[in-house]
């Protein structure tokens, strides 16, 4: 296991020489650089190409937003992208919530859950990993980053099945845990961390941090982790996108369908219209996937302005 | 693992002795990660590891068969066709997906759209949904029945090829996955753009350099290490396709075989046939070729300084 970690120059060699656009999120990058080679000028042209890649973008998005509304005979009969007869966008999200006993409301409240402990589990590993990896010179350095990167490529089913065996023998399977301790790891996140911490935290304020006498976690909580905020929240945002569409863990871990997270709860509702003897409900599959892409549509408009800069960290400077 | 830490002398100089005593403190901090990675990462794999050199039988229990598992997978047609499966798909597919993105990228930076913020968040989006519901999404799309493809071949009386019919379901899928990452990885790509000194533009402008060569000269390089880290993600994420043609199954049976992807296979192996042993071995390779493939990538990519 000799996988050469791909070390951005800056965080091998971290030359503390922070831009102030990766220190300062927001209002700095909203506005626009002036003249990248070009003069500036508005180009119709690159809009047009560029609207194109957008409508591919938002038409399979517009189409679940259109077809929520649709009766389960109104789907079959009328245009994929254009309203149908009724208008039944409330009694279908009703519909939704009332099937099975409401168990689509227990599925929401379940991904909630294994958001808030799987990705803030994984988040905060990932902060005090990735900040050790930057600013500390520890013996084994070097072959921690080996270890992870090396096991990212591991596919998941060569995981899921010793793991799913692990459990089982534990009496974890079929539990929350189960689902949560997994989600704790995320490699990606460790390594955008540590190349965030590289830049974000200059050396001579953990030195002068030390001489005033701090101890190691309080120079942590004190010093580094306001620097750090911006790396945390996109850290945090695709923890959280990684743990809110997972599928393919909970379905190998649970049986139990109580215990489902929306996306297998979907999938479940899908194929009942395959079983024999199973009633077809495409129309609340249709309704319940928008509103499962809701809350984190919602969450990315508002988070937007954060991840800009933390994904900018890593980047090779000057 | 082997660390190769100097060995500390007991000097009196002041920061030696300050950098002998902080050699282990780092461990405070990432030794939480490597505590939980080895539960969940190390100790998988060393039990795949063991699993694969055993075999369990309903008559005569389990036995020590040391690489007949992996003699069988090598000799295995169902895993290489799907292994041959996905090395079609990364090549077609991630091509295609990192160069629209990049596209978009650089015509967000060049400052020259309306509307650069509206553009940037509206492409990302589709990275908010979850597979399940992007595979479901499409499916239902690509239907004949009540999908666009139906739709359409109802509006203008064509005989439209179907998606899901077993010749075009790999590029179906290709579209799927096109559409789930297209945004994220432009907004990798993006990100490293901004950052890229302005000093070196005003350096191309008063050289004279055009918008093209400023993008080959300039922007490119830049963001080389950004395009080699997008390009390995999507290598991997390749060799593991799953969740898209597992829930398509539903809507394509006859298209999508158990065996459709390697990881597909292993999963069926596991969970559907109870043969952990033979699932874990051919996860096992997958994961070498992965590894293997993953490795070329980056040493090409880091190479030579362009």
């Amino acid at each position: 296991m000799t996988v050469p970690a791909p070390v951005p120059a800056s965080a091998a060699a971290p030359t503390v020489t922070p831009a102030p656009s990766t220190r300062r999120p927001g209002p700095r990058l909203r506005t626009p650089r002036p003249g990248t080679g070009g003069r500036g000028r508005k180009s119709p042209l690159l809009t047009v190409l560029t609207t194109l890649v957008l409508v591919y973008a938002l038409v399979p998005l517009v189409w679940l937003l259109i077809n929520a509304t649709k009766t389960q005979a109104d789907l079959f009969s009328s245009f994929g992208l254009w309203f149908g007869d009724s208008f039944a966008l409330w009694d279908n999200v009703q519909a939704t919530l009332a099937y099975d006993d409401g168990v689509f409301v227990r599925w929401f409240v379940n991904t909630v859950l294994y958001v808030v402990l799987g990705a803030g589990g994984a988040t905060f590993l990932a902060v005090l990993g990735g900040y050790a990896l930057a600013k500390f010179d520890f013996p084994g350095k070097r072959g921690v980053f080996a270890v992870v990167i090396g096991a990212v490529a591991v596919p998941g089913t060569a995981l899921a099945v010793p793991t799913f065996l692990m459990f089982s023998q534990m009496g974890l399977t079929n539990t929350p845990w189960a689902v949560i301790v997994p989600s704790l790891i995320s490699p990606f996140g460790l390594y955008l961390m540590w190349t965030f911490a590289a830049e974000a935290i200059p050396g001579e304020l953990l030195e002068a941090a030390r001489i005033d006498g701090a101890g190691e976690f309080r120079t942590f909580f004190r010093v580094s982790l306001p620097l750090l905020a911006p790396g945390i929240v996109t850290v945090l945002l695709f923890t959280t996108v990684a743990t809110w569409n997972n599928y393919f863990l909970p379905l190998i871990m649970l049986r139990d369908s109580s215990w489902y997270p929306l996306t297998l709860g979907l999938n479940a509702w899908n194929a009942q219209a395959a079983t024999a003897g199973g009633e077809a409900i495409f129309n609340l599959v249709i309704t319940g996937a928008l509103l499962t892409i809701l809350p984190l549509v919602v969450a990315f408009l508002f988070l937007q302005r954060f991840w800009q800069s933390g994904l900018a960290a890593g980047s090779v400077k000057e | 693992m082997t660390t190769t830490s100097p060995p500390t002398t007991a000097s009196t100089n002041p920061v030696a002795h300050r950098a002998g005593r902080r050699r282990w403190t780092g461990w405070m901090f990432v030794g939480p990660f490597m505590a939980v990675f080895t539960l969940v990462f190390l100790a998988p794999i060393a039990y795949s590891l063991y699993l694969s050199v055993f075999r369990t039988q309903m008559v005569g229990g389990t036995q020590f068969v040391g690489l007949d598992n992996y003699a069988r997978a090598l000799g295995d047609p169902q895993f290489w066709d799907g292994v041959a499966r996905v090395g079609l798909f990364l090549v077609v597919q991630v091509p295609i997906m990192l160069g629209i993105a990049l596209l978009v990228a650089l015509a967000l930076d060049s400052g020259r759209l309306y509307g650069t913020s509206f553009f940037r968040i509206s492409i990302f989006m589709p990275y908010a949904v979850p597979a399940v519901v992007a595979t479901l999404m499409w499916g239902f799309m690509y239907g004949t029945r009540f999908g666009l493809v139906g739709n359409l071949n109802d509006l203008l009386g064509t005989s439209l090829p179907n998606p899901l019919s077993p010749d075009l379901v790999l590029a179906s899928i290709g579209n799927i996955v096109t559409w789930e990452f297209v945004g994220y990885n432009m907004l990798i790509f993006y990100s490293a753009l901004r950052v890229v000194p302005h000093s070196l533009y005003e350096a191309a402008e008063i050289d004279g350099a055009g918008q093209w060569r400023v993008i080959t000269a300039i922007k490119l390089p830049a963001i080389r290490g950004a395009l080699v880290i997008a390009t390995i993600f999507s290598i991997i994420g390749s060799f593991q396709l799953f969740n898209e043609p597992s829930i398509l199954q539903s809507l394509a049976p006859n298209a999508i075989t158990t065996s459709f992807t390697p990881n597909l296979y292993a999963y069926s192996l596991s969970f559907s046939g109870q043969q952990y042993n033979y699932s874990a071995t051919v996860a096992i390779i997958m994961g070498l070729i992965t590894m293997v493939v993953a490795y070329v990538v980056q040493l090409r990519g880091m190479r030579k300084e362009a």
